[in-house]
């Protein structure tokens, strides 16, 4: 459900206008509304957001390096349109991370993957997504062994020569986990598994939390229709 | 006598690389036997139990599960009756949360719904970890991963249980605790391991392997102090170990004892 939520919510931030400034300050309420009901503190919010950083960086060069008609801000030449497309970039891409790490703060993993479930994704992708959430552990804490073993025999990756040992951990590493695969297929066939992922119930979203959701999408539509309207 | 749970005849094996792994095993296990499977590393232990549910199927030579053959068609059967506990509980163990992964195997037989919960609940109790519940696997101790291995195998309601080192990397507590847990289920059982103390406390009965056969089958007091036989097959008790005193022990209790 919320999954379904965050999804719209995203496709109505880009819909909306870029003209619009008060369209994008309903919208970032509704963001402030969903940390607040999910009871995330702001400063987890802001240290999340650190992974637009690189498309922001991105944003801030678009006013330079913009064509068409020229401002003159603080004595530097900027492009209008330039500028426009950095706004464009920086409100939808922050709005829209909000929203996904909101949804991934308040949401573990394993009603994430029953979400994708619900909503028709295919089986096998949910069950791939799940696999790899499980045995990412499993392979970093070998990485971390492999390291460790490779450091207490004094080595220091110093120099182009010494990068060969790391090629040899990436190829051991990929032996070890097809053999992982190959055992836990075996395991799963002893415990009568026959190609298909058996159907687990869903829990489904409470009736109060659609609405609530639901009215938050509404809104965030009808900002962003309305948007193009007043244009 | 009774159907055995296990009966194994003539069974052969070779691997693809012309490595023969079984040659000619005959073994029977019946219905509240407790069964070490001793041997050294390449005797075909672990060969051998991937034998009884039909992941590896015999050249020569049958393989029956409470009277039914290990064929293709009956895999379904056989699999619900014989329990396989893996060695590594990350390669048993993978659906994200602890619950799903117990309902796995019922879900397999086709089992849904309150049955399905009673089933997972059971087993969880059984090995006690009922609070685990809705933990993610990869967040509990490996203790605890290997219990719940356990649990994934009993939801099936197995009517024997397959234990591969059940006490490999488990520490003195753990193993201790596991132990608990195994007499408590009193199920048929067949454990492979080279943890003889561990195997003189929960077992009656041991089969030593060597070379893809059987070579020998008894009372677990008398092949632990069968010191040729012992060393034949690379089988060592810890140093310090006194075997006569654990024994003696053992008959002023009665029954297997710690």
């Amino acid at each position: 459900m919320k999954l379904a939520a965050t999804l719209a919510f995203v496709l109505a931030v880009v819909a909306t206008p870029r003209e619009a400034f008060w369209a994008f300050g309903v919208h970032a309420a509704l963001v402030a509304g969903a940390a607040a009901a999910g009871r995330i503190p702001p400063g987890f919010l802001l240290r999340r957001l650190l992974v637009e950083t690189p498309f922001l960086l991105f944003a801030v060069f678009l006013p330079f390096l913009g064509s068409g008609e020229r401002l003159e801000v603080l004595g530097i030449s900027l492009s209008r349109q330039g500028l426009w497309a950095a706004w464009n970039i920086v409100a939808k891409a922050t709005l829209g991370a909000a929203a996904s790490v909101i949804l991934a703060a308040t949401t573990r993993v394993p009603d994430l993957l029953k979400a994708f479930t619900r909503l028709h994704f295919p089986r096998v992708l949910t069950a791939m997504m799940g696999f790899m959430v499980r045995y990412l552990d499993v392979v970093i804490g070998e990485l971390g062994r492999m390291r460790t073993a490779l450091r207490s025999r004094a080595y220091r990756p110093r120099w182009i020569g010494e990068a060969r040992a790391l090629a040899a951990v990436a190829g051991t590493l990929f032996v070890r986990s097809y053999e992982r695969g190959e055992r836990v297929y075996l395991a799963m066939q002893a415990r009568g598994y026959r190609g298909v992922m058996p159907e687990l119930e869903a829990a489904a979203a409470p009736a109060r939390q659609w609405i609530g959701a639901g009215a938050a999408i509404a809104l965030a539509a009808a900002v962003a229709s309305l948007a193009w309207m007043l244009r | 006598m009774s159907v055995p749970t296990i009966a194994l005849q003539g069974v052969t094996f070779s691997y693809p690389d012309g490595r023969r792994a079984l040659d000619g095993v005959d073994l029977h296990i019946h219905p509240g036997e407790r069964v070490a499977l001793l041997g050294p590393n390449g005797a075909g232990k672990t060969t051998l139990v991937l034998h009884l549910n039909g992941i590896l199927t015999p050249q020569r030579g049958t393989v029956e599960v409470a009277g039914i053959p290990v064929t293709r068609e009956n895999f379904v059967e056989v699999r619900r009756r014989v329990g396989i506990v893996f060695q590594d509980p990350d390669d048993q163990v993978f659906m994200p949360t602890v619950r799903e992964d117990v309902a796995f195997g019922p879900a397999n037989l086709g089992l849904r719904g309150a049955d399905l919960e009673a089933r997972v609940e059971t087993a969880l109790t059984a090995v006690g970890m009922q609070e685990r519940r809705d933990r993610a696997p990869h967040h509990l101790s490996f203790g605890e991963r290997r219990l719940v291995a356990i649990a994934t195998v009993l939801a099936m309601e197995p009517e024997i249980l397959v234990l591969d080192e059940p006490s490999a990397n488990l520490d003195p507590a753990g193993r201790r605790e596991l132990a608990g847990v195994l007499r408590r289920l009193g199920l048929t059982m067949l454990m492979v391991t080279h943890d003889l103390p561990y195997a003189l406390q929960l077992c009656d009965r041991a089969v030593v392997m060597g070379a893809g056969r059987i070579a020998a089958d008894g009372p677990i007091e008398e092949i632990l102090a069968d010191q040729s036989l012992m060393a034949a097959h690379r089988l060592e008790l810890p140093l310090g170990f006194d075997l006569d005193l654990v024994l003696r022990l053992r008959r002023e209790v009665g029954g297997p004892a710690a």
